[in-house]
C-alpha cells in the first residue's frame, strides 16, 4: 500500500515537472536547428542538423544587436541591485534602530505606496524622468525602480530579528552608528542582503513594460525589450527568436540554481508579511 | 499590515537611541541629523519616483496634457468623464480593455489559487527530491514575461507550436487558432500564466504549511480525523491568512497583466485581449495623451484598492 502511494505521488510529480519543463526544453532545442528544420509538420525532436544558425543570426546583427542589449541588461540589473541595497540598507537602518521625529510617520508613508499597484506610477514617472533628461538613457531602467518600498520594508524586518545587544560591544568601543550599521549589522544581515539583491537583479533583468516604453534606439535597449523587436523582425524564423529567449533565459537560471534557497526564502517571507 | 506594525511598537524602547544613550547608559556618538542622513538616500529616490509621481498623476490627470504640445490647459474632470461618457471618443476602447482585463482576472486567479495550493499540499511533506521537484515547478517564474511571451507565442502557434502537434498526436483537433481567435486567446493567455507563476504561489503556500503546528495534525488524528478532515479543519483554518494574501496579491498581478497579451496574442482578434495597462500606457506614450492616460490610471487603481478592501473585510467578516 504504501509503495502503491509513494509510485503514485512520484508519478504526478515527475508528470508535473514535465509540463513545467518541457516548454524550455523546447525552447532550446528550436534555438540549435536550422529554419527549414523548425519548419517541419510534425516537428523533429531533436535538431536534424544540429545547427549555430539561430544564434548567429543574433550574434552578428547591426538592426538588432542582441550582445548589446546583453550588456545594457547585465549593466542595468547589477547596477540597480547595488543600489536598492546601498539606500534600502540605510533606510532601514534609521528606521529599525534610530528614533527621530517623524519616523512612525515616513514608515508609514513609505510602506503605503506597496499598495499602490506600480502600473498606475508609469505615466507620471514617465513625464518626470523625460524632465530629468533620461529617456533613453540607462539611467531610467536602473534609478526609478530602486524607489520601490519593498526592500526597506523587508531589511528594516530583517535588522529588528538581530537582537540589539549584539551591537552593544561596538558601542562601548565608542563605535558611532555607521560603524555599528556598517561592521555590525551589515555583515550580520548577508542572508537577508542577498535575498535582497538575488530578488532586485532579476524583477530588473525580468522588467518589460517599462524599458520598452522608455527605450529607443536600437543600441540603448534591454534584452527583453530587444526581444519584443526581435519577434517583429523574425515573426515565424523560431530558431532565431528562441536563441534570443535562450540568452535572456541562461543569466537568470544560473542565477536561479545558484541561489535558489535566497530566492524561495524572500518568496515565502513575502508571504508571510501579509 | 497589522503584526509589522505591532512588531515596531513592542521593539520601540530597544534600539539605542540616536546620539543618546543605549539601554545601559553607553553614549552611541552621532548628531540630530544621523538619522536623516541615513534615510537621505532612499527618500530622494521614493520622493522623486514614488510619492511625486501620485500627486503628479493627479495634476496631469486634470489637464488636456498631450506630449508633443506645449500648451496644456486646465480641464477638470474632462478626463474622467470621457471614460464614463458612451459619446467619447476614447469610451469603447477603455471599456473593451476593462472587459478583457475583467476575463482574465476572473478566470485565471480561482486557478491561481487552488493549483498552487495542490502543488504545495505535494511538496510539503518530505521526501526524496522534494526540493528538486520544488525547484522545477517554480523555475518558469524566474524567466521574464518576454521570455516566456516569445516561447509560448510559438509554442501555441496553430501549425508549428508543439501543443497543437501534441494534441494531434492523441488524436485531438490539431488546428486550434490558440492565439488569433476567442475563446482560445483567452484559454492560452491563462494557460500560460498559470505555467508561469504557480510556482510563486506555491512557494507562498508552502512556507504557510510549514507554520501549521504539527501537534493540531496529531490531535486531530487521535481524534479519528481522515485525510479530507484534517485538511478541512486544520490545514485551511491554519493557512487563512496566507490565502488572503495569495488572493490578494493574485487579484492584482492578474489585473495588471499587459506582456502575456502584448506578446502572445498581440491584442486578436481585433482588439479583444488588449489589456487596461496596455490600454493606458497607449494612450498615455503612443497618442501621447498623458492627461488621459493619468485618469485611466487613477481610476484603475482606485478600482483595484476597493476590490482588496472587499476581499479584506470579506476574509475578515468570515473568521468572525
Amino acid at each position: 500500500m504504501t509503495t502503491l502511494r509513494r509510485f503514485t505521488r512520484y508519478a504526478v510529480l515527475v508528470l508535473l515537472a514535465l509540463v513545467f519543463l518541457t516548454p524550455l526544453v523546447w525552447m532550446a532545442i528550436t534555438s540549435v536547428k536550422t529554419y527549414g528544420d523548425a519548419q517541419k509538420i510534425p516537428p523533429s525532436f531533436l535538431p536534424n542538423p544540429f545547427s549555430t544558425y539561430g544564434y548567429e543570426q543574433i550574434l552578428d546583427n547591426a538592426s538588432n544587436p542582441v550582445l548589446r542589449w546583453f550588456v545594457n541588461s547585465m549593466l542595468a540589473a547589477t547596477l540597480h541591485a547595488l543600489l536598492v541595497l546601498v539606500t534600502a540598507s540605510m533606510a532601514a537602518y534609521a528606521l529599525a534602530r534610530l528614533h527621530f521625529r517623524g519616523r512612525a510617520a515616513s514608515f508609514a508613508l513609505i510602506v503605503g505606496t506597496l499598495f499602490i499597484p506600480p502600473t498606475s506610477l508609469i505615466i507620471p514617472n514617465f513625464v518626470i524622468a523625460d524632465r530629468l533628461g533620461w529617456l533613453d538613457t540607462l539611467a531610467v531602467v536602473i534609478v526609478p525602480g530602486a524607489a520601490s518600498a519593498f526592500g526597506v520594508f523587508f531589511l528594516r524586518q530583517f535588522f529588528l530579528s538581530i537582537p540589539a545587544e549584539l551591537e552593544e560591544a561596538a558601542v562601548l568601543d565608542g563605535a558611532n552608528h555607521w560603524q555599528i550599521f556598517v561592521k555590525v549589522l551589515l555583515p550580520l544581515s548577508k542572508p537577508a542582503l542577498a535575498t535582497l539583491a538575488v530578488l532586485s537583479f532579476l524583477t530588473n533583468w525580468n522588467d518589460f513594460l517599462w524599458p520598452i516604453y522608455v527605450l529607443f534606439s536600437p543600441e540603448r535597449l534591454t534584452l527583453p525589450a530587444g526581444l519584443g523587436l526581435l519577434q517583429g523582425a523574425y515573426v515565424s524564423d523560431y530558431p532565431v527568436i528562441m536563441a534570443g529567449a535562450v540568452l535572456a533565459s541562461v543569466p537568470v537560471l544560473i542565477l536561479f540554481v545558484a541561489a535558489q534557497r535566497h530566492i524561495i526564502q524572500g518568496v515565502s517571507r513575502s508571504g508571510l508579511k501579509g | 499590515m497589522a503584526d509589522v506594525i505591532e512588531v515596531g511598537a513592542a521593539r520601540k524602547d530597544a534600539p539605542p537611541p540616536a546620539g543618546g544613550k543605549s539601554r545601559r547608559g553607553v553614549t552611541v556618538r552621532g548628531s540630530r541629523a544621523t538619522p536623516y542622513l541615513f534615510l537621505a538616500p532612499y527618500l530622494l529616490l521614493f520622493l522623486a519616483f514614488g510619492l511625486l509621481p501620485i500627486l503628479f498623476g493627479v495634476w496631469l490627470s486634470v489637464h488636456q496634457w498631450d506630449l508633443q504640445l506645449p500648451n496644456r490647459p486646465f480641464v477638470g474632470l474632462d478626463n474622467y468623464r470621457d471614460l464614463f461618457d458612451s459619446e467619447s471618443a476614447i469610451y469603447g476602447d477603455w471599456w473593451s480593455s476593462v472587459r478583457a482585463t475583467a476575463i482574465f482576472t476572473v478566470f485565471s486567479v480561482p486557478l491561481l489559487v487552488v493549483i498552487p495550493l495542490g502543488l504545495a499540499l505535494l511538496l510539503n511533506k518530505s521526501f526524496p527530491g522534494r526540493t528538486f521537484f520544488r525547484a522545477i515547478y517554480f523555475a518558469p517564474y524566474v524567466l521574464g514575461v518576454a521570455v516566456i511571451g516569445l516561447l509560448w507565442r510559438f509554442l501555441l502557434d496553430a501549425n508549428l507550436g508543439l501543443v497543437n502537434r501534441l494534441l494531434g498526436a492523441v488524436g485531438l483537433p490539431s488546428d486550434t487558432p490558440w492565439v488569433t481567435d476567442v475563446p482560445w486567446a483567452w484559454v492560452s493567455l491563462v494557460g500560460v500564466t498559470v505555467w508561469w507563476t504557480s510556482g510563486f504561489n506555491a512557494v507562498i503556500y508552502l512556507a504557510g504549511l510549514q507554520d501549521i503546528s504539527p501537534e493540531l495534525y496529531e490531535a486531530a488524528r487521535m481524534d479519528g480525523a481522515n485525510a479530507w478532515e484534517r485538511f478541512r479543519n486544520v490545514t485551511l483554518p491554519g493557512l487563512r491568512p496566507v490565502m488572503l494574501f495569495v488572493l490578494t496579491t493574485t487579484i492584482l498581478a492578474s489585473a495588471n497583466v499587459f506582456g502575456q497579451s502584448f506578446l502572445i496574442t498581440q491584442g486578436a482578434p481585433g482588439q479583444q485581449t488588449r489589456t487596461v495597462v496596455w490600454r493606458i500606457v497607449d494612450e498615455g506614450l503612443r497618442d501621447n495623451d498623458a492627461g488621459r492616460a493619468a485618469a485611466m490610471s487613477i481610476v484603475f487603481a482606485l478600482a483595484l484598492t476597493v476590490i482588496s478592501i472587499v476581499n479584506f473585510r470579506f476574509f475578515r467578516y468570515r473568521e468572525d
